[in-house]
């Protein structure tokens, strides 16, 4: 990504907190910022989901599995993502894919236990109704498993988005911090105030705008819950 | 693989350096200035949302409130607040980052204590009450014993994810192990990889001893009756609230 060019200048004496005319100015490196941003965020959403549904589901099925698969999530969510970042970066090196491992890592964990905890909560005698009534495995995790476990996945989108977009911004570190790379290139560059704000405004913007999205999604795909 | 194990290696001669543990920036420097910043954080984290968490749950009320504090500060990068404090009357240096990372240590403190009191049995609240306790008495001599297990929850929470975060505060320069890290960031990938490395590890290691000791800790406050209980059920509340670290840092 091109550096941002800071064109008003920051040693003029009103160093604002918010400038149109510093967004105007920007306009094309915002927007790179942006893309950049919103293209990560959803790329390790959705690689993180196709890889974490069908987990939760092989974890639900072979409970022994489940403990080690929730104790791994517990120690990679302690561990720093600035570390994390230090060990993919120099292996991987400052690339896209780079950044985008790491997101999809964190990802992975919180779509996983809010999976499972979806699943888990199926109640016996719903399973029994089903089983009874003639229901495979596989139906009965198709047509009644999963979708009474979808309210739970929808809140894991949620928070791996929400949470995605927030560490974005520590990507900067190999170089693909959509609005992270504008809030420390603004710092850097004599501590210019529209700069700063206007990646805090655009980051706090997308986390809220992705998740009213999701939420509509979620009112969408689980349409028995509308009444209630 | 390869690549792994050279860059390993390198680290652990970088690690085998003494000077970089004594260095006026080396290893050791920066992790008591690192547990000096995530220390005050946590401390004023804890005198912040301890009472009103209690207090909420006391008054049985404010349980939105506590999942909205939650789920803003999780759309807020810390990156930004590390930026923006220094320019604000806080000022550059060590206040600052303390403000920043105190923020992000109030949702687990806020919603275990706010928890911990909602969760009191309410025919053990009835009984207080009917044995003509006061409302102060319920609170320091019903609510808050009972609430134990949680706050040791939410202070191991707050605690690993402080220390966790603390790294992020290298950077805007201010101090802490993420510093080994940038620094190397700084020397470029290649030539700084053995120090990029070691610093990962050093945090990586902090973090998950300081998450087993509170482990141990959180148990042995636990009273032994609560210990299965707690395990096993939690509530629907419950599920809607950061008990464990459940976001990245």
């Amino acid at each position: 990504m091109p550096p941002l060019l800071v064109l008003a200048s920051p040693d003029e004496p009103n160093n604002p907190w918010f400038s149109w005319a510093y967004v105007r100015q920007n306009i094309d490196g915002l927007t790179e910022a942006l893309q950049q941003h919103v293209s990560l965020t959803l790329a390790a959403v959705a690689v993180a989901a196709v890889l974490a549904i069908p987990l939760a589901i092989v974890a639900y099925r072979t409970p022994w599995l489940s403990g080690p698969i929730l104790s791994a999530s517990a120690v990679l969510y302690t561990i720093p993502s600035l570390a994390l970042y230090a060990f993919l970066g120099p292996l991987l090196g400052l690339k896209f894919s780079t950044a985008l491992i790491g997101l999809v890592l964190y990802a992975l964990l919180a779509i996983v236990r809010n999976t499972l905890t979806g699943l888990r909560q199926v109640p016996a005698d719903v399973r029994d109704a089903a089983a009874g009534m003639g229901y495979g495995r596989l139906g009965l995790l198709w047509r009644v498993e999963l979708p009474l476990a979808l309210p739970s996945i929808m809140v894991g989108l949620r928070i791996a988005t929400v949470s995605t977009v927030a560490l974005v911004t520590v990507c900067a570190l190999v170089g693909f911090g959509g609005f992270g790379t504008v809030i420390l290139t603004g710092f850097n560059n004599n501590f210019y105030h529209p700069q700063i704000m206007a990646g805090t405004i655009g980051c706090v913007a997308l986390a809220l705008i992705l998740d009213t999205v999701l939420i509509g999604l979620t009112r969408l795909v689980t349409p028995w819950r509308r009444g209630a | 693989m390869d690549l792994l194990f050279t860059y390993l290696h390198q680290a652990f001669i970088w690690l085998n350096d003494p000077l970089n543990w004594t260095n006026p920036d080396g290893i050791l420097a920066r992790t008591a200035e690192h547990l000096e910043i995530a220390g005050t954080a946590l401390a004023i984290a804890i005198v912040v949302a301890w009472p009103v968490g209690i207090w909420l749950g006391h008054l049985g009320r404010g349980g939105p409130l506590v999942v909205a504090v939650a789920n803003l500060t999780r759309a807020v990068p810390t990156v930004a607040l590390l930026t923006i404090f220094p320019l604000t009357f806080i000022g550059f240096g060590f206040p600052a980052i303390v403000a920043a990372m105190a923020i992000f240590a109030v949702p687990p403190l806020l919603a275990n204590a706010y928890l911990g009191v909602r969760e009191v049995d309410p025919e053990v609240r009835d009984a207080a009450t009917g044995m003509g306790m006061s409302g102060r008495q319920r609170v320091f001599d019903v609510e808050l014993p009972l609430a134990v297990p949680y706050l040791a929850t939410g202070f191991r929470t707050a605690a690993v994810q402080v220390v966790a975060t603390t790294t992020l505060a290298a950077f805007v320069n201010g101090g802490g192990l993420g510093m080994i890290i940038t620094r190397g960031f700084g020397l470029g990938i290649n030539s700084g990889a053995d120090q990029i490395i070691a610093g990962g590890l050093i945090v990586i290691v902090l973090c998950l001893a300081l998450d087993g000791i509170l482990a141990v800790v959180q148990r042995l406050v636990t009273p032994r009756p609560l210990r299965r209980s707690l395990a096993r059920g939690r509530s629907a509340v419950d599920a809607a609230l950061p008990s464990r670290i459940e976001q990245p840092l």
